[in-house]
């Protein structure tokens, strides 16, 4: 296997990625080597054709909006940095964190993986979910098990019981609310194991 | 002050009617059922002379009855000596005995629980068991003192057959399945890792003690004796959890995994057990290593098989849920039937019973549910939790009693205490090591708080008290010094940490229980989340817990939900079905608030504008009522939305079904044992009602937050009622 040292300088910016995003070396190659992995063309960047070929996302209700988040606003592809810092939101919080007030908020705090899972709803990037973009949302997850009244009712249940200011929409902060019970940490983390 | 007042005049009669019971009936350890069919004097331990009426002998027999009896025995006694004639009043003890004893012992236990709870001051620190507990050493005490010997006892075959099912068949079947997966490698660690860890340092520290000389020389145990003991003391029981924790209310993962740990630990100590008595009958020196790998066969086989059966059972009891359309009155009994099967299966193979129990639970809860009816739910929950209440009541009753017969164990203050030591001690040892592996590991690790709670929560209970009375006294030598360590270190953990767990609780700020109502909310992003993970897993490359979690989910909405749930359920989304929980349960907290929700409903109603059609509206608010409940792991807790608000619901609505109208009953009296009427016509109600309640949830909304104001709800209904009363 090598040293693991010697096999991250194969990692384009490897050192940088492990500072901002925390992953070790061990997580940050074997990440690597599954990006290689669908990056069958060998181009150095991933399409959404390459995504499209990871078998289980075609039966995923909202793969196609994760595999969005992928890219940023405006292009076609994802480098390894992007994806990389993507999958970081995911990692487990650390619950002792010394942070010095000019360090940027770590990608994997609770208020991150909110925002994450907020802007997969808004998909037109307003800051808020309109009843449209919930009801898109609701329609990809039921899909053929309900009738559209009862989508209707889910979703109109659903922004009364968040919308505080009566905009007839969420906003990030509505959102946040009204997942405060929620143990996000767990909800929203997953295990890298080597 | 009355409430002290009713509470020691209660339990002074309770005293009398237990010592006025006891010597009326024959010496019996509730083996009743077991031994019916042996004639009752058979159960008496002197002999008696047999006479031609049959309740005379017995009622003699007792002739060290005190209270009550006395007279009418003599009378008997004369009415025998006129004899011949026809008897007009007969006394016919021996034909009813067996059930009369067991239902004078369900009364007393269950009187004991009402006035408990006169007290409020002592229900807030003193936790039920303990005080269950007490009233067994006291019932206990006055028994002994009326007839000179122990008439009960906790017999073990009554209780691994009877009572201990009734409890692990409740608390497996309304087991949160979903938190107790996601947490099921901490579970399984604690059950097999830290059970075999409690159970060697035990045994072998004991008998270092043994060597040392601090333990008696009266204790005739060597080796395999203590580890035998260590094997049936290191397990924590769940009688005992269960009875403890649900008055503290610990966060729910704290909860599930103390728990989790003593259901799953069952197939440990069973293992244990069995494999140690044996090696204690064959003696030491015959011991060879094939007995070792053996005993480690033995575990996987009695887990595994366990598990195995109670899944068999749990696809046996859905697939056949899916055919009860037609006679709903008997669905529960399926339930019943099956789940104690589960059990009894299990016994009959020696596999590990309480496992096999729980995930026939589990397992059969989902399509289970999905397939009975609503009113079959609401029996099949009040039915477990009404059983498993009263034999947690009779569990610790009779704990308390069987302390006190003396003749059944031998005090050895060196064994007792190094006990006392050991399990504290390992307990904790075993916990913080166990938990520093598992956090490398977890997604939201285990702190110091978690893993003090854990080790004090590490409670002993019934089941080891059972097992130790199972031990054949010729072969353990020891029994009775066992005997006697066992009951302390189970009053011990149950009464000393019972009392002080509650303050630790609060002292130490561990996060308690939300006990939060679900929004729609939560329930619609907790699903995305699902789906978020399983998707970021796939694109990662990891075959991480979402992605086995996703697999079985397509596995089950494919194959095993298309077998198991009935064609009309099976298309039906959950999501759905959650929404529609909520939705029903902020619509008894609407009417719960304005009673006249339910007058002003009724006229928007489009087919309801006749007045006929009123008792159609109370059946709609029946079924909201007992659809409103949530789920909760308590035993006690059987109704988490109103609470008190019950009685005034009740009061409100037989006020203005009363005063209101009289209508003609549109439906005959439902009271049939084949026929139970549902369909087409209530669902549409529900469904009406329900699409009325939303439009209403505006105008009461503002109003929702003061439900908790006892006061202010209670005014207004009042008042309404008053105004109501004043139309008339």
């Amino acid at each position: 296997m090598g040293s693991s040292s010697s096999s991250l300088n194969n990692v384009p910016d490897g050192q940088q990625l492990m500072q901002e995003t925390g992953f070790s070396a061990a997580h940050l190659l074997r990440l690597y080597e599954r990006f290689k992995f669908l990056d069958k063309d060998n181009r150095g960047h991933l399409r959404s054709e390459d995504f499209e070929a990871v078998p289980e996302l075609s039966e995923n209700p909202i793969g196609d909006r994760i595999v969005g988040a992928f890219f940023l606003p405006g292009q076609e592809t994802v480098d390894f940095s992007s994806f990389v810092r993507v999958l970081a939101h995911f990692r487990p919080t650390e619950k002792n964190r010394t942070r010095a007030g000019a360090q940027p908020e770590p990608a994997n705090s609770r208020n991150r993986k909110l925002k994450f899972a907020f802007r997969l709803y808004d998909r037109d990037r307003d800051g808020k979910i309109s009843r449209t973009e919930l009801l898109q949302v609701l329609r990809e997850m039921l899909g053929m098990q309900v009738t559209e009244e009862q989508l209707q009712s889910i979703a109109d249940r659903a922004i009364q019981e968040a919308d505080l200011d009566k905009d007839d929409a969420i906003s990030f902060d509505e959102f946040r609310k009204s997942l405060e019970k929620v143990n996000i940490d767990h909800k929203m983390s997953i295990r890298f194991l080597e | 002050m009355s409430g002290e007042k009713m509470l020691l005049l209660g339990v002074t009669l309770l005293l009398l009617a237990a010592a006025g019971a006891d010597p009326s009936g024959s010496a019996a350890s509730l083996r009743g059922p077991l031994h019916a069919s042996a004639p009752p004097l058979r159960l008496l331990p002197q002999p008696v002379p047999e006479y031609g009426a049959p309740g005379v002998a017995s009622a003699r027999s007792a002739a060290e009855a005190t209270v009550g009896t006395g007279k009418e025995e003599r009378e008997a006694a004369e009415q025998q000596h006129h004899g011949g004639g026809y008897r007009v009043v007969q006394w016919e003890w021996s034909y009813v005995q067996t059930p009369y004893i067991i239902a004078i012992w369900l009364l007393v236990a269950s009187v004991a629980k009402i006035l408990f709870h006169f007290s409020q001051r002592f229900t807030t620190v003193v936790p039920e068991s303990c005080m269950l507990i007490l009233l067994g050493l006291v019932l206990g005490g006055v028994v002994l003192l009326a007839s000179k010997k122990q008439l009960y006892q906790l017999d073990p075959s009554l209780f691994f057959l009877f009572l201990l099912p009734t409890i692990v068949g409740d608390a497996g079947y309304f087991m949160p399945a979903r938190l107790f997966f996601d947490n099921l490698g901490a579970i399984l660690t604690y059950a097999v890792v830290g059970t075999l860890w409690n159970a060697f340092c035990t045994g072998f520290c004991l008998y270092a003690a043994k060597l040392l000389g601090i333990i008696d020389e009266q204790v005739k145990a060597d080796l395999m004796d203590f580890l035998l003991f260590g094997a049936l003391i290191s397990a924590v029981d769940p009688v005992a959890v269960l009875a403890v924790f649900e008055e503290v209310h610990i966060n729910e993962m704290l909860f599930i995994i103390v728990f989790g740990e003593s259901l799953l630990n069952d197939a440990v100590t069973v293992v244990l057990y069995k494999v140690y008595i044996s090696f204690v009958e064959v003696g030491v020196e015959n011991v060879q290593t094939a007995d070792y790998f053996k005993g480690v066969a033995s575990f996987l086989i009695v887990s595994i098989g366990g598990t195995l059966v109670g899944l068999v059972f749990a696809v046996i009891l859905g697939f056949i849920t899916r055919f009860t359309k037609k006679v709903r009155i008997i669905e529960p009994l399926f339930v019943f039937l099956m789940v104690y099967l589960a059990y009894l299966t299990a016994e009959l193979f020696s596999l590990s019973a309480i496992l096999s129990m729980t995930f026939c639970g589990i397992g059969a809860n989902k399509y289970v549910e999905a397939n009975i009816s609503q009113k079959s739910r609401t029996t099949v929950k009040y039915t477990m939790k009404t059983l498993a209440s009263i034999a947690e009541t009779i569990i610790f009753i009779f704990l308390g009693i069987s302390a006190v017969d003396k003749s059944k164990w031998a005090w050895d203050t060196g064994l007792v205490s190094c006990t006392l030591v050991f399990i504290f001690v390992f307990r904790a040892a075993g916990v913080v090591g166990q938990t520093w592996v598992l956090n490398r590991f977890r997604l939201v690790p285990l702190d110091k708080i978690d893993q003090v709670v854990m080790s004090y929560g590490g409670l002993r209970g019934a089941v080891a008290f059972a097992l130790v009375v199972l031990l054949d006294g010729e072969r353990v030598k020891a029994k009775d010094y066992f005997v006697a360590t066992t009951i302390v270190v189970v009053f011990f953990t149950v009464m000393f940490q019972g009392l002080t767990i509650k303050p630790l609780v609060k002292w130490l700020k561990v996060p308690r229980s939300t006990n939060s109502k679900p929004t729609i909310n939560e329930e619609i992003h907790e699903r995305a989340f699902d789906h978020i993970l399983t998707a970021v897993e796939d694109i990662a490359g990891l075959q991480g817990y979402h992605h086995w979690r996703d697999k079985w989910e397509q596995f089950d909405k494919n194959y095993l939900s298309k077998l198991l749930l009935r064609k009309s359920v099976y298309r039906k989304s959950e999501l759905w079905e959650a929404y529609q929980k909520i939705n029903i349960r902020d619509a008894i907290s609407v009417i719960d608030q304005g009673g006249n929700v339910l007058t002003s409903a009724r006229l928007s109603l489009p087919s309801m504008a006749s007045r006929a059609s009123f008792p159609e509206v109370t059946n709609v608010t029946n079924y909201l009522r007992e659809n409103g409940s949530g789920v909760c792991l308590d035993l006690q807790v059987i109704d988490n939305v109103s609470g008190s608000k019950v009685e005034e619901d009740m009061e409100t609505h037989h006020v203005l079904a009363g005063n209101l109208y009289k209508p003609r009953r549109r439906y005959q009296s439902h009271y049939s044992r084949h026929f139970m009427p549902l369909g087409e016509k209530e669902r549409q109600d529900r469904e009406v009602f329900q699409r009325n309640m939303r439009s209403r949830m505006e105008t009461f909304k503002s109003t929702r937050h003061k439900r908790h104001k006892k006061e202010r709800s209670l005014k207004k209904v009042r008042t309404h009622i008053l105004v109501l009363k004043n139309k008339m």
